[in-house]
């Protein structure tokens, strides 16, 4: 009993550890912000990199996505003579929920898994350490430009997302359920309002900080060895899908209170 | 101009560094031997700031290096590492140029890539190597990259890190002489560090001997084959019988 208690307190106290490691980065990532030099370049390879190198996955998810979220809308929406609301169901299923999660979750695939085992490789061959000696900040040459980045790109992509997947339930609704086109749309527009737009692209930019942050932060904390990149990046994955989906859930109930 | 008192440095239970005494003049060539794991790398990570040591002081021209300015420090010195450490998604010449291009020491770009590309000459590699990226080099090929990267600001002080590691003999003669030549014309202080007797014989102008987290021996190079230290012996005759402990 003693030592399962012993293991507990050991777990809560590393989680604890890991939480105040993560914490000190996070500021530290943020103190960079006001102090210079700062590195336009590295700024504008990240927007290309994160941005608009995720539009072609961002875009077929939220293709598909909303697709089938007009057909799923529409079959439950029969059971009780609702048939009609797919527009609006389906603008505001993207809308609100499902293009800035989708989008955050195929951004902590692509990109967190991404810079983790780009920054973790560094550190395995002294990259960073070269860069120290290099008179460069790892942090301002490495994690600012990648978190700066991806918060201001995110509500871009969640945006695009958003229109896609709109579209995606416009092709299933007019092509295989018969709505008029002009109607589809109308019902569409006339049902969104701006806090919903709103909530969408602030929760983009939250969940691009945490996709590009966990990146970052397991890349420059992993282990020596392939294997350390190899958990650095599964790790800095996982971490960042969770906080996205904790995240969603209280950025949803902050609106929802509003 | 570098005095290391005392210098401790632990990981966990694993005491690295056990009180390093080291003084390098101004414009010597020092090289640093020892087996794996005695702490070589750490030492030269320590005087960087790389490493914060656990205790002792670490001088360079009577300053203590925790306390400067470390931009202004830092740009004092120039590193070649062990696997270049050369950045991937930049090419050769922004590498070379990379401290060149950005913070106190930045020039205009055509500049700095005019310089690049005289440091890349200098180590032995043409102008055309300077698009390619560090990927698309042979081993020696990036050592000297590495070189020229270190040698790029013109620094003070430049540190080797196992230059020859991995590479065929021929190549690491060819790092040896170009290190050498180097060093003398610029009039840089050298750290070296290496397992490689041929690069001590090569470059060093003193050799300090670590072994046990501590400096065991310590003088000219032209004396350590008349040194009567045991350890010494072992291992610059690379024998597997004597005092330093082997597995096997």
């Amino acid at each position: 009993m003693i030592r399962l208690v012993a293991a507990l307190g050991a777990a809560v106290l590393a989680g604890l550890a890991g939480l105040g490691r993560l914490a000190l980065f996070t500021a530290q990532t943020l103190s960079h912000l006001a102090r210079p030099p700062f590195y336009p370049r590295e700024f504008g390879h990240a927007l290309v990199q994160i941005g608009y190198n995720s539009l072609p996955v961002v875009g077929l998810t939220a293709l598909f996505t909303g697709g089938a979220l007009a057909l799923q809308i529409y079959a439950g929406g029969a059971r009780f003579s609702a048939e009609a609301v797919v527009p609006q169901i389906v603008a505001i299923g993207m809308v609100r929920e499902l293009g800035p999660v989708l989008v955050g979750l195929m951004i902590a695939a692509r990109v967190t898994s991404s810079i983790a085992a780009e920054i973790a490789t560094m550190k395995v061959t002294e990259q960073i350490d070269a860069l120290v000696t290099l008179s460069t900040h790892p942090m301002k040459y490495l994690t600012l430009p990648r978190v700066l980045a991806a918060t201001l790109v995110m509500p871009v992509l969640v945006a695009v997302g958003d229109t896609i997947g709109i579209f995606g339930g416009f092709i299933v609704g007019t092509e295989r359920l018969g709505f008029n086109a002009t109607t589809y749309l109308k019902n569409t527009v006339d049902f969104l309002e701006a806090r919903d737009v709103a909530s969408s692209l602030v929760k983009g930019a939250a969940f691009g900080f945490i996709a590009a942050l966990m990146g970052c932060y397991f890349g420059m904390t992993s282990a020596r060895g392939a294997m350390g990149v190899g958990r650095a990046t599964k790790g800095a994955v996982v971490a960042a899908a969770v906080l996205i989906l904790a995240a969603n859930l209280i950025l949803t109930e902050a609106f929802f209170a509003l | 101009m570098i005095r290391l008192a005392q210098v401790h440095k632990s990981f966990g239970t694993n005491d690295v560094l056990r009180g390093v005494d080291l003084d390098v003049a101004r414009g010597e060539s020092m090289v640093v031997i020892g087996g794996s794991g005695t702490g070589k790398s750490v030492l030269i990570k320590c005087i960087l700031g790389l490493v914060a040591p656990d205790s002792g002081t670490i001088t360079v021209d009577g300053q203590d290096v925790t306390r400067v300015p470390r931009d202004a420090f830092l740009a004092r010195f120039g590193m070649l590492f062990q696997g270049a450490a050369l950045f991937d998604s930049l090419p050769v010449w922004q590498n070379v140029a990379f401290r060149l291009l950005r913070g106190r020491l930045k020039r205009p770009r055509t500049e700095a890539r005019a310089i690049a590309i005289a440091k890349l000459r200098r180590v032995g590699l043409d102008a055309d190597v300077a698009d390619r990226l560090p990927a698309e080099l042979s081993g020696g090929m990036q050592k000297r990259v590495g070189l020229a990267r270190a040698i790029a600001a013109d620094p003070e002080v430049i540190f080797f890190d196992e230059p020859t590691t991995g590479l065929d003999p021929i190549m690491a003669g060819v790092i040896n002489a170009l290190i050498r030549e180097i060093v003398t014309e610029m009039g840089a202080t050298a750290i070296t560090i290496t397992h490689d007797m041929t690069s001590v014989r090569a470059i060093a102008d003193r050799v300090a001997m670590l072994h046990r987290g501590k400096v065991r021996w310590c003088g000219p190079v032209g004396d350590i084959d008349a040194a009567t230290d045991p350890y010494l012996d072992q291992f610059i005759h690379g024998r597997a019988d004597g005092p330093i402990e082997t597995l096997r």
